[in-house]
């Protein structure tokens, strides 16, 4: 519980709206508590003599203490528990804005399914606790005590025997819906094993066909919803039991009143309407002890999802500005250098890169080759800081890099990543995504456009550049993804173009034509280019071949195909696929 | 327009075709409904009953100072009250198994339809939608069946026993105190009507607030690569402002509607007090009734809430069933011969005679292929990707229908054979190892108790698997992890070998995996092979020299077409394509090799 106490910053922002809401409570059950009174009071009155206005001003009475105190239930949710909706959005923007500044190593130990339950399904429990379970408890709290009072004055005796059952009614709902949702967690597990078997079976259809399996899964799959329904059934068998209970115990709180209460009638130590009070404050009281029971659990597990919140919250934001940071650098020119860096992605896993050196003169190119898993990319994500360097230093003007105040570096950099990601958002939101609002927002557009190749694609969709990608708009083919991805990388007019494997997807002829034009974005930047394609590499000034983490060869194009290692056989082998592609 | 009618039907909460068809899956238990109906009925009167006894202990037993029958009618309270705690417990148990036994007809029916499906609908089926319909679509079904069907009846039968008991005691007096009545029913349906809009408010811009975050997560180096954060947060806060107030607003419905019902039964209960007292003055009534009719004004509201619900639960059934029925009513299946064939004695003789073939029509795969496969023969199929030779592995299961020509085996079309014992005669070796979760020994025999223990390890020890998983804490029973990721590539791939060894196929085709080893498990595999092919027509999509080499004919696709066909040393000689494919797949390999 003691995580729930880190709220209370939020309760206090919003304490005049809930201190009135408790205000409001207290109005509304005072109003409330009043109405067996007055049905009493008029029960008696009809043993007396006839009196038409007073049997009518009671009936005013009973509607008069209705309505205030539903004017005032009325008020209590619209502030307690509209408080409670505005602390959740705040809580959850607080969630998104330590989120937005975690590193990269978060969120890849964490999935995206793991994070966006947190912000939802935990968020939400705290949710429950900030207002209905704060509400329910004030208001519990007072009108036991107003009522309890009450029923002590009218009958004590009668009080106790009506009361006896309660306490184990308030038990019985914490213990079934403890149990209920133990019960629960099972199904979900069997559920979600039900739907891994089915999500097999379906991706692995081709296995299952070739081997005449269908029977057998069809037997594995009955069984698993077999368990299914047997798990469910578990849970439904104590659920059953819950409302019968719940009538049970107040039906025999009842009882007993007419019982007793009938015989004290009988003896002239009670009147009847004292007795239909007691029934009417029993009716009262049932709610709330039903749900101190509910209170408990909801608060529990609101507990314990605080601390998984808090276990997000106290991740450290790492990469970031520190005491070492120069704020006097406001610009760069581009001139990269890295000196013995090494790089893993754990403290335990081993490094990718090992021992680089490498110099990048301002305004020349360098390309990179090399297998997959070489450490390519690993390599260009150092330079904007995506991940901090495990080993040794990366310098930009003679900079080490971590004293570049992060915005600056990273505003200064223009990268198009391998794995090309564009949000569902307009294409011109897309492609602009960098920029902050700059009045010279679409000559850019078309210089971006026109450099990446993207007009005459553009001119085919629906809404232009206004036409919104992904799942609620069009899909882009895999080229015209990477073309906007660099797109985006050109417009923010970077001191440090990279480009990771850009032109994958992209046909050879449109490539050509992008190269052609980049080649003039290109002067008096430094670049950076990652590919497979010898063609997009060759003119570069320097060109690096990485395998396992290590530069292994390193030139000019003529220098490494003379040299005749990995850079050169790759060479040959692209010709050859070339001439093949060409027979027919 | 035409837009919005089509959406109309789309929310309709009730459709009289689809309600028949869904009602044929309750046949089977009509015990059930007739027992639940039955029980209902008396459920249903036990809890109005209770006043009625009431009213008789305050104006018989309490007049008349009888403490016994007061003690009699305390015992009957008591017993009606066991009872309906009872029954109503038996209710909701039968009604919910009910329920959770029609959803597993119905989920085990999609499944087993599914497994009919031909791959073809999977090419264009994402397998997340299949997956939602067995789960998901029939879940919301659940509902349907056990708590509303059923529960319609016994919140009608409440109130139809309230109203007899009430009209039995007091004509007028139930006529004044119903007249809430309709004011209550029409706070609760048009509550209901505007909590489920504010409801698919909340509800849309959670869905838009989830996307969002969603996307960000995914997107997040662009966002930091970008410097965006600032930028985002303020436009989260924005759809997390819409979530909020839709929220708030839908509280506005609830702090209304709470209220306005307590003040309604109020109101009835001063208008018992008004008109029933004044008929108390004049002994026309006891006071027992007043007592009883306080008591059911409390009653009403529960089953007429209740009902209002029902229009949820119609609407959201009755979009899952038609997304339901939509699958089961797809026909994508190849289908058996009407008389099959059945191959008398197994030869092992492959013709593909003229064969063509497209996935897509006007996207020709294969164009007019022949070739003959003798028995025993081992056939090596080389080509650059795209160049059809996976499709040929395709049509020899009958995975896909060809367009012309004819495929035969021991001189039979295989389309005069039944699906499965072709099937049973071929196992494919797919490049990419699929394995299921569960134990390493049931990805060998994929559950078939016909391969016991010791043809597992057998086939394992032969293709030389035995070894490594002997090595693992559980041995064969080792728990085979989500995508097999405790297992290397190349341990995987060993895995998959042993299952179609397992199998003990006539004809095997292997799709040779490019992705590299580390050399121990590659002469592993080398050797593997070796065994898998020995004995048997074999089709191999190659990628080892070795097994090119070691094939008794190599066919050399080339953009559908087969280009060239004849051994290792005859191709080379021709210095055409599979000279330069050689060239760029295979001679590093001869280099390693004799490295």
């Amino acid at each position: 519980m003691k995580s729930l106490l880190k709220l209370n910053k939020y309760f206090f922002k919003y304490k005049k709206a809930l201190i009135s809401g408790f205000v409001f409570i207290f109005i509304s059950d005072i109003a409330q508590v009043t109405i067996p009174i007055f049905l009493k009071n008029s029960i008696n009155a009809l043993k007396q003599t006839p009196d038409y206005t007073l049997l009518l001003q009671y009936a005013g009475l009973i509607l008069g203490a209705a309505i205030i105190s539903g004017v005032f239930r009325f008020l209590i949710r619209e502030t307690i528990i509209v408080t409670s909706r505005k602390i959740e959005y705040d809580l959850r923007n607080d969630f998104w804005a330590h989120l937005l500044k975690l590193p990269l190593r978060f969120f890849q130990t964490n999935s995206t399914g793991n994070i966006m339950a947190h912000t939802t399904n935990d968020i939400n429990a705290v949710r429950m606790y900030i207002g209905p379970v704060v509400m329910y408890s004030v208001d519990t709290i007072v009108k036991f005590i107003l009522i309890i009072s009450i029923m002590i004055s009218l009958a004590p005796l009668l009080t106790l025997y009506a009361l006896l059952p309660l306490p184990f009614l308030s038990f019985s709902v914490y213990k079934l819906s403890k149990k209920i949702h133990k019960k629960f967690t099972k199904i979900q597990e069997k559920f979600s094993e039900l739907t891994t078997k089915a999500q097999e079976n379906f991706a692995g259809i081709r296995v299952i066909k070739a081997y005449v399996r269908e029977q057998s899964e069809i037997e594995q799959f009955k069984k698993l919803s077999s368990d299914y329904l047997e798990k469910n059934m578990d849970k439904i068998r104590i659920q059953a039991f819950f409302m019968p209970m719940l009538f049970m115990i107040t039906g025999i709180s009842i009882i007993v009143v007419i019982w007793i209460g009938g015989s004290m009638i009988i003896e002239d130590k009670i009147t009847l309407g004292e007795i239909m009070a007691f029934v009417a404050y029993l009716g009262m009281l049932i709610w709330p002890i039903i749900a101190f029971g509910w209170i408990i659990n909801i608060a529990q597990q609101a507990s314990a999802s605080m601390k998984r919140l808090l276990s997000i919250w106290s991740e450290k934001e790492e990469i970031t500005n520190s005491k070492i940071t120069d704020y006097s650098i406001s610009d760069i020119t581009g001139k990269i250098e890295f000196r013995n860096v090494s790089f893993g992605y754990g403290k335990n896993l081993p490094l990718v890169l090992k021992n680089i050196n490498l110099n990048i003169p301002s305004g020349t190119t360098l390309a990179i080759v090399g297998n997959t898993g070489s450490g390519k990319t690993t390599l260009v994500n150092l330079i904007p800081r995506l991940y901090d360097v495990t080993e040794g230093e990366i310098l930009i003007d003679g900079n080490d890099i971590r004293k570049i105040p992060v915005e600056v570096l990273r505003s200064k950099i223009g990268m198009a990543p391998q794995e090309t990601f564009l949000f569902s958002d307009t294409l011109k939101n897309n492609i602009l995504y960098g920029l902050n609002g700059n009045g010279k927002a679409d000559e850019i557009l078309d210089e971006v456009t026109e450099i990446a190749q993207l007009k005459k694609d553009v001119e085919t969709f629906p809404g232009k550049f206004e036409t919104v990608l992904g799942e609620r708009g069009i899909t882009l083919s895999g080229g015209q993804k990477q073309r906007t991805a660099l797109a985006r990388a050109l417009a923010i007019h970077p001191k440090i173009l990279i480009l990771d494997d850009s032109f994958s997807a992209v046909d050879t002829n449109t490539e050509e034509e992008i190269l052609k034009r980049l080649k003039n974005f290109m002067k008096g930047r430094t670049n950076i280019i990652i590919s497979h394609r010898i063609s997009t590499v060759k003119d570069a000034d320097k060109i690096i071949v990485l395998e396992n983490g290590m530069i292994k060869e390193e030139g000019t194009h003529s220098e490494l195909i003379r040299l005749g290692g990995i850079y050169a056989d790759l060479h040959y082998k692209q010709l050859l696929e070339e001439e093949l592609k060409e027979m027919n | 327009m035409r837009e919005q009618l089509s959406d109309e039907i789309l929310g309709k909460a009730y459709d009289s075709k689809l309600m028949k068809r869904l009602l044929t899956y309750v046949k089977p238990y009509k015990k059930y409904v007739v027992l639940a109906i039955f029980l209902n009925v008396f459920v249903a009167g036990l809890a109005p009953l209770r006043p009625y006894l009431t009213k008789i202990a305050i104006d018989t037993s309490i007049a008349n100072k009888d403490y016994e029958s007061l003690t009699l009618i305390t015992a009957l309270l008591f017993i009606s009250l066991l009872f309906q705690a009872i029954m109503q417990y038996g209710l909701t148990y039968f009604t919910q198994l009910m329920g959770q036994k029609i959803i597993y007809d119905l989920r085990v029916q999609i499944f087993s339809h599914v497994q009919k499906l031909a791959l073809k609908f999977f090419d264009k089926t994402p397998v997340g939608r299949i997956v939602t319909r067995v789960t998901n679509d029939v879940e919301s079904l659940n509902e349907l069946f056990s708590s509303g069907i059923v529960m319609v009846f016994s919140d009608l039968f409440i109130i139809m026993w309230i109203f007899v008991f009430m009209f039995s005691l007091s004509f007028d007096l139930s006529l004044i105190t119903l007249s809430v009545l309709p004011a209550l029913f029409y706070a609760t349906f048009l509550f209901r009507r505007k909590v489920r809009e504010s409801y698919r408010d909340v509800r849309f811009h959670l869905a838009r607030l989830n996307s969002y975050m969603q996307e960000r997560v995914g997107g997040i180096s662009i966002v930091q690569l970008f410097n965006k954060q600032k930028r985002e947060l303020k436009k989260f806060k924005g759809i997390n402002k819409d979530y909020r107030d839709a929220n708030i607003k839908s509280v506005f419905y609830y702090a209304i509607f709470y209220p306005t019902v307590e003040i309604l039964s109020s109101l009835a209960v001063a208008l018992i007090i008004w008109y029933g007292g004044g008929k108390v003055f004049e002994s026309t009534m006891t006071l027992g009734i007043l007592f009883a009719f306080v008591q059911y004004t409390e009653m009403f509201f529960r089953p007429i809430r209740d009902l209002s619900e029902k229009y949820n639960i119609m609407q959201t059934a009755m979009a899952s069933s038609e997304r339901i029925f939509k699958l089961l009513d797809d026909k994508t299946i190849i289908p058996d011969p009407e008389k099959p064939v059945k191959l008398s004695e197994f030869r092992g003789k492959i013709e593909f005679k003229n064969v063509t073939f497209a996935y897509n029509e006007g996207e020709t795969v294969l164009k007019n292929v022949s070739f003959t496969i003798e028995p025993g023969q081992t056939v090596a199929i080389v080509g650059a990707t795209g160049a059809g030779k996976t499709s040929i592995v395709n049509l020899l299961s009958r995975f896909y229908e060809i367009e012309q020509g004819e495929i035969l085996i021991d001189g039979v079309n295989i389309k005069n054979m039944r699906k499965e014992d072709l099937r049973k005669l071929i196992c494919v070796v797919l490049q990419d190892v699929l394995l299921f979760s569960g134990t390493i020994k049931g990805n060998i025999n994929l559950n078939n108790s016909a391969i016991g223990e010791s043809e597992i390890k057998k086939a394992a020890a032969m293709v030389g698997a035995h070894n490594f998983i002997n090595n693992l804490p559980q041995k064969y029973d080792e728990k085979v992890q989500e995508k097999g990721a405790t297992l290397s590539v190349g341990q995987k791939q060993l895995i998959s070998f042993a299952r179609a060894l397992a199998y003990d196929p006539k004809i095997l085709i292997l799709d040779e995996a490019t992705a590299s080893v580390d050399t121990e498990t590659e002469i592993l595999i080398q050797q593997a092979i070796k065994k898998l092919l020995s004995g048997r027509t074999s089709i191999v999509i190659a990628h080892r020299l070795s097994t090119i080499q070691n094939s008794d004919k190599i066919i050399v696709m080339h953009k559908g077409e087969i280009k060239e066909m004849g051994t290792h040393q005859e191709l080379l000689a021709k210095r055409g394509i599979y000279f330069k494919l050689y060239q760029l797949q295979y001679k590093d390999q001869e280099i390693t090799k004799t490295a």
